[in-house]
């Protein structure tokens, strides 16, 4: 069946390239990044078709990395419901990763890090905006382009520190009264995040 | 083949990463101070409508939904 089925193929192909240019208008677009030994290793089992696209060749090319590193780092905090900051030019931004705080700084290794509740915090000069980031993901691209997405983020003085030492006593009893997985899994939850968010407010 | 990577222990307990970030999220609107915790907890509204599938025939819908009624 599948012998049959490059049999169709190729004459559908062939038909069309036998019309004119208009049937294969995407052809003429084709940047150069192909695969040169997947090419050849086609044409010798297909030779009548052509090889097919891949999602890469239809790609733009990746910007291209400054040979020398950027002076500033440039930073996009979105949020669900709002962009915090969106391209904003910074000397250094410290993100609370799952491996501990991490200080980006521009011409950082492309990472991309996990966050935890914790503190980020952005420097510009001496000016330092603090933030409490609930959890998020945080994109470091060669070309110092920080993009740091997080479903909750406020400003410490927002955080209602009574409110805080109270989960955090409520999480630590629910830990300890805790039978199935899930119970336990949902309690330590709440007594990372705010023990996170008490560590925040005095630290 | 027994995976040797150490898996968070949400993921041990069944749980996915966002279950994980919107319980988080959650926590953290919880402890916030007044004008903002009203603000936020507008962003805990959902609106779904589920309907479970048998012999290729939708069931019953059930609505869930925290939007204001319109009518």
């Amino acid at each position: 069946m599948l012998r049959q089925a490059s049999r169709l193929l190729s004459r559908s192909v062939t038909a069309a390239s036998s019309k004119s240019v208009t049937a294969r208008a995407f052809s003429t677009e084709l940047p150069s990044t192909v695969d040169s030994t997947f090419v050849e290793s086609w044409k010798k089992v297909a030779p009548n078709m052509d090889p097919p696209q891949t999602p890469s060749s239809f790609m733009k090319p990746r910007p291209s990395t400054a040979s020398s590193i950027p002076t500033k780092l440039t930073v996009n905090f979105v949020l669900p419901y709002a962009s915090e900051l969106s391209g904003k030019e910074v000397d250094m931004v410290i993100i609370p990763a799952t491996t501990g705080q991490m200080g980006v700084l521009p011409g950082h290794v492309p990472t991309i890090a996990e966050l935890k509740p914790g503190i980020m915090s952005v420097h510009e000069g001496t000016d330092i905006k603090k933030y409490f980031v609930s959890s998020g993901f945080a994109f470091l691209h060669a070309n110092s382009v920080a993009d740091i997405i997080a479903v909750e983020a406020v400003p410490l003085e927002n955080i209602d520190a009574s409110q805080v030492q109270k989960g955090l006593a409520d999480f630590t009893q629910k830990l300890a009264s805790a039978s199935t997985d899930l119970e336990k899994a949902e309690a330590q939850i709440g007594v990372e995040v705010h023990s996170a968010m008490n560590a925040a407010l005095s630290g | 083949m027994a995976s040797s990577a150490a898996v968070p222990f949400w993921r041990a307990a069944g749980m996915t990463y966002i279950t994980y970030s919107n319980i988080c999220a959650n926590l953290v609107r919880k402890c916030l101070k007044e004008p903002y915790k009203a603000e936020s907890m507008n962003r805990e509204k959902v609106h779904f409508s589920l309907s479970k599938w048998a012999d290729g025939k939708p069931q019953k819908p059930v609505l869930r939904s925290d939007a204001p009624e319109v009518f």
